[in-house]
């Protein structure tokens, strides 16, 4: 549904007959998408947001899940700002659905983009990203310890690479600078792939990343998890400690989820949660989620809208001590 | 048309300036404390080149005669408008609608009174094109294109080839 | 040996039926792609690029690099036919090849083009075969101070070597990065020159909106205005005894063929120096070194062997740089760096070790469309001859929706399209007074990485603006960019003594340069 964007008058027409198709199907019982389905990913072509997008939408289609094929699209542009408002714009929409991150909460946060994020129609939070702290193999760091005072003795030139100020990772790093009170010169690159590339070739002395991205250098022995920030351990990496049971409080988690624009059919609303309900339980999604260290508990409905909601004011406190 | 090197280069100096306008919204110096220059630098800094250079354009060609080697073959702008406004017009026939219709229209147009073609030929390219169209673009490239008020016709095909 | 099972592999990738058969589709469309005028391997590679995310990386980029040989082969032909450069790279092959199909030897002019193109070609890929490894060898020393150094080589070559108007060609070059900082500012996180606003900007401008906005609108725009005098086609006929002895013939010119594969190879890795300029030195360097120089401009088939060579070998050699420093050597290349940096594959050192089944596919797709190229193009001259026929208006008005639908389907955003009609009159207007579109194109490519990994390393160096020299890999790329800076100029100050007659008559002509 794309054809909006410019017209807005003509965009009251077209929502008007789709409202209008849209009660027709509702009427007659249970709701089926009429045509292919928009999904909306908030980040672009390549991130750990799109891949984890797209890797829903194959295993939709390969285990027939919706009758009509869903239609991945990035909206990546102003920190997913752009899908924010595509979001907005297709107000009563039954066939537009939105890939999450962070940046739900955080971009509406920083810049007004005239976006609340209440009036959205929550669908389902599919899985937890973690973080964790890493070095380069090669560096002496071997346990957060030795991070805290070899930044410390860097005295700020200690080079931490991240995707971008305002981004998840970066919050992390003010965490730590706020918890130990160090001090990094944050350096953004464009994605977390970029950002591993630059740990092993040397070019940043750590980072703060998804397992996901940084899975393929951990496997050939080039970087070092040092600390996750999660509540308890991950299974993928046994023997690296988490941040709170060394006696510091940071965890922090990137989610991933699916919402819904204001004003969809309450029978469509119940066609997509069902859809991910059957998605989550899939033997594919499970494996993938313990293998990159995923969090896979779901939670949809008011439940979730809650947990946005409550996401959204911590992170109006970590945003307002960090900048 | 001697005049048209200078139209160019002071088109190009409007909009330098109107991009340095824009370019001041972020710090345009060096941010000492983030060691480097500010969000608005390279804009700014990069459309000051512009602004010279396309003011030693305007300047060199209202003074000597060796750059003024271009001009618009003036029986040939009305042709050239023509296609500009029916490209503009199909662009914006999309959003409303849809890309099949318009594009039908424009083929059309194109070929029989800009072209003065057959009626024949006139007709198939215009019928012909949308057809390949739909089966290149949604069937198998899943890529659906704008449909504006005539989406409702679509869902019979949606239904039956997806 | 570990290159001849890398390339072993590379074959099994390229040698697929589904891959064989796409680039025999790839080449047929590069050849009439090129074969029409004014569309040149640019256009085709920015019409086809959007359609290439459903089939897998390594065949989209074969598909690509297939379109790209196809059309460096399918220039010549309208070159020789109709007198009108194909594409730019094929401008040189006018000069002889025109005389050339008005004595009636248009026959032999179109098989000394098609098996020039194959010798430069294959002679191209196995230079790039060798040395594509040790180069991918610098891979990890590349941080941020080195990615910028190399991007400012790349512009600086641009002026030095482009052979336009300097000034205008700096002016597009800034047009081109102020318009690549439209949209995010990674640094601060904030929204830059979003003009008021518009949600559509804030992913930036996608440079395939630029290229299809300037190549595909204003290439057609400018081509209504030109072709008011209709263009007359030569017709052409072959026969097997005319190619036997074509071959024969072209045989005995060894020497103009290594130097055009040589030449073209070399200049055509040089970053952003491309096919044109390769072709056109070619041409130089031939009519210097001949016997009887007096006879190139009335039909001697050097005229038309050199330059094709140097076209077909450089444009191999322009991938070496985008594959391997992630830099395009050409606006074509450009493209092909935009479209695998979509597919989520980062061009440069990394990529022949993250990919080697990609790189090894495309570089043995090389030689396999190479041979494809020079059959299929050999065999559907009698074919070009009829498109060429193709009246004119039914031309135009497909590649208008072509460049609307092509447009939109990437990114699926109206706003795209308005941009694209935006840009295509613009660079329709700009192309009209003279300015050198391909820096504006490549620009808007290298201008994010410029901007992103000069502040990277500042903001890493705590400021240090010594940072880039006190590098070693980064200094010598800043040496060499000053020398490509000052070269021309010093160049420039001799020529003003002494005027080269031949190229300074034909120099309008470099601002066609899209390959």
């Amino acid at each position: 549904m794309v054809y909006r964007s410019f017209k807005t008058s003509i965009l009251g027409m077209v929502a008007g007959a789709s409202m209008i198709f849209g009660a027709n199907v509702s009427f007659a019982g249970d709701w089926k998408p009429a045509k292919p389905i928009t999904m909306v990913i908030m980040a672009g072509q390549g991130g750990g947001a799109d891949r984890i997008a797209r890797l829903f939408q194959s295993i939709i289609q390969k285990e027939n899940l919706s009758n009509m094929p869903i239609l991945p699209v990035n909206k990546g542009g102003g920190s997913g700002a752009e899908a924010l408002r595509f979001l907005k714009d297709n107000e009563g929409d039954a066939h537009t659905i939105m890939a999450t991150l962070n940046s739900y909460y955080t971009t509406p946060l920083r810049t007004d983009i005239g976006v609340d994020i209440a009036e959205f129609n929550p669908l389902a939070r599919m899985a937890m990203d973690t973080f964790v702290l890493w070095v380069n193999a090669e560096s002496e760091i071997k346990t957060l310890d030795d991070y805290v005072a070899a930044v410390s003795a860097a005295g700020g030139s200690w080079k931490m690479g991240g995707t971008g100020t305002g981004q998840e990772d970066s919050l992390v790093t003010a965490m730590l600078e706020k918890e130990f009170g160090i001090k990094h010169t944050y350096v953004p690159f464009k994605g977390g792939g970029t950002v591993a590339k630059n740990l092993v070739g040397n070019h940043i002395d750590s980072t703060v990343n998804n397992p996901a991205e940084q899975m393929g250098f951990w496997k050939a022995g080039k970087v070092r998890p040092i600390v996750a920030f999660t509540p308890e351990r991950l299974d993928v990496f046994p023997d690296v400690p988490t941040a709170k049971e060394l006696g510091h409080t940071i965890v922090y988690w990137m989610q991933r989820s699916f919402v819904a624009p204001k004003g969809m059919p309450t029978a469509a609303i119940n066609y997509y949660t069902e859809m991910f309900e059957k998605l989550s339980a899939t033997e594919e999604w499970q494996t993938y989620a313990k293998e990159k260290a995923l969090v896979a508990d779901m939670i949809t409905g008011s439940e979730l809208q809650k947990y946005f909601l409550d996401e959204r004011a911590k992170h109006k406190e970590i945003l307002a001590s960090s900048e | 048309m001697i005049n048209a090197d200078r139209i160019i280069a002071s088109l190009i100096i409007i909009s330098s300036l109107y991009f340095m306008w824009h370019a001041i919204a972020l710090p345009i110096g060096w941010n000492g404390i983030e060691g480097g220059p500010g969000g608005g630098a390279f804009p700014f800094w990069l459309s000051v080149i512009m602004l010279i250079c396309s003011a030693i354009v305007f300047w060199r060609s209202s003074s000597g005669t060796k750059f003024q080697k271009f001009s618009f073959d003036t029986s040939m702008i009305k042709p050239i408008l023509l296609v500009s406004v029916s490209l503009l017009c199909t662009v914006g026939l999309i959003s409303v609608i849809g890309a099949y219709i318009a594009i039908f229209l424009f083929l059309f147009w194109y070929l029989r009174v800009i072209g003065r073609h057959s009626i024949g030929l006139s007709l198939t390219i215009p019928v012909l094109t949308p057809i390949l169209m739909f089966f290149f673009f949604e069937v198998t490239l899943r890529i659906m294109l704008p449909k504006g008020v005539s989406e409702p016709l679509f869902l019979p095909l949606y239904a039956k080839f997806f | 040996m570990d290159l001849l099972t890398l390339l072993s592999d590379g074959f099994a990738t390229s040698l697929s039926p589904f891959n064989l058969m796409i680039v025999i589709l790839g080449v047929t469309a590069g050849l009439f792609i090129g074969a029409m005028p004014g569309l040149g391997s640019v256009n085709g590679v920015a019409i086809v690029l959007p359609l290439t995310f459903v089939v897998p990386p390594a065949s989209a980029i074969i598909l690509l690099a297939a379109i790209y040989y196809g059309a460096m082969y399918g220039g010549a032909i309208s070159s020789i036919l109709l007198g009108i450069p194909g594409a730019s790279t094929a401008v040189a092959t006018t000069f002889d090849g025109r005389p050339m199909a008005q004595k009636g030897q248009a026959a032999l002019a179109l098989i000394a083009a098609a098996f020039a193109s194959f010798v430069g070609g294959t002679i191209a890929v196995i230079l790039f075969t060798l040395f594509a490894i040790p180069l991918a060898d610098l891979a990890l020393a590349f941080g941020p101070a080195e990615e910028f150094a190399l991007v400012l080589l790349a512009f600086t070559t641009f002026v030095g070597l482009g052979g336009d108007d300097i000034l205008k060609t700096i002016i597009m070059i800034c047009l081109g990065l102020v318009l690549s900082t439209v949209g995010l500012d990674l640094i601060s996180g904030q929204p830059r020159l979003i003009f008021g606003d518009l949600p559509g900007f804030y992913s930036g401008i996608s440079f395939l909106v630029l290229a299809i906005g300037v190549y595909g609108v204003g290439e057609v725009l400018y081509t209504i205005e030109t072709s008011k005098s209709n263009p007359t086609v030569s017709n052409a006929k072959i026969t097997f005894k005319d190619l036997y002895t074509g071959i024969k013939t072209i045989s005995s010119y060894t020497k103009t063929m290594s130097i055009g594969s040589f030449l073209g190879f070399f200049v055509g890795m040089l970053p952003a120096a491309g096919a044109t300029p390769a072709s056109l030195m070619a041409y130089g360097l031939a009519k210097q070194t001949s016997k009887k120089p007096e006879t190139f401009g009335d039909g001697n088939i050097e005229g038309v062997i050199a330059p094709e060579t140097a076209n077909n070998a450089a444009s191999t050699g322009s991938l070496l740089p985008m594959l391997t420093l992630g830099i395009p050597g050409s606006p074509t290349t450009a493209l092909l760096l935009g479209g695998m940096v979509m597919w989520g594959l980062m061009p440069g050192p990394m990529l022949f070790i993250d990919q080697p089944d990609f790189v090894w596919g495309l570089i043995s797709s090389l030689y396999t469309a190479n041979v494809a190229a020079v059959l299929i193009n050999i065999a559907l001259i009698p074919l070009f001859v009829w498109a060429l026929r193709m009246p004119f208006s039914v031309l135009c008005a497909i590649v208008l929706v072509l460049c609307i639908v092509g447009g939109f389907a990437p990114n699926q955003k109206m706003h795209d399209v308005w941009l694209i009609v935006l840009f295509g009159y613009a660079g329709y207007l700009l192309r009209k007074a003279d300015y050198p579109l391909a820096p504006l194109v490549l620009a808007l490519v290298l201008g994010p990485l410029m901007e992103k990994s000069f502040r990277q390393t500042l903001i890493s160096e705590q400021g240090n603006i010594l940072a880039f020299i006190e590098r070693p890999l980064s200094a010598t790329f800043i040496f060499l960019s000053l020398l490509f800076f000052i070269w021309p100029l010093v160049g420039l100050l001799r020529s003003s003594k002494r005027e080269h007659p031949h190229f300074s008559s034909k120099r309008p002509d470099f601002s066609r340069q899209n390959s």
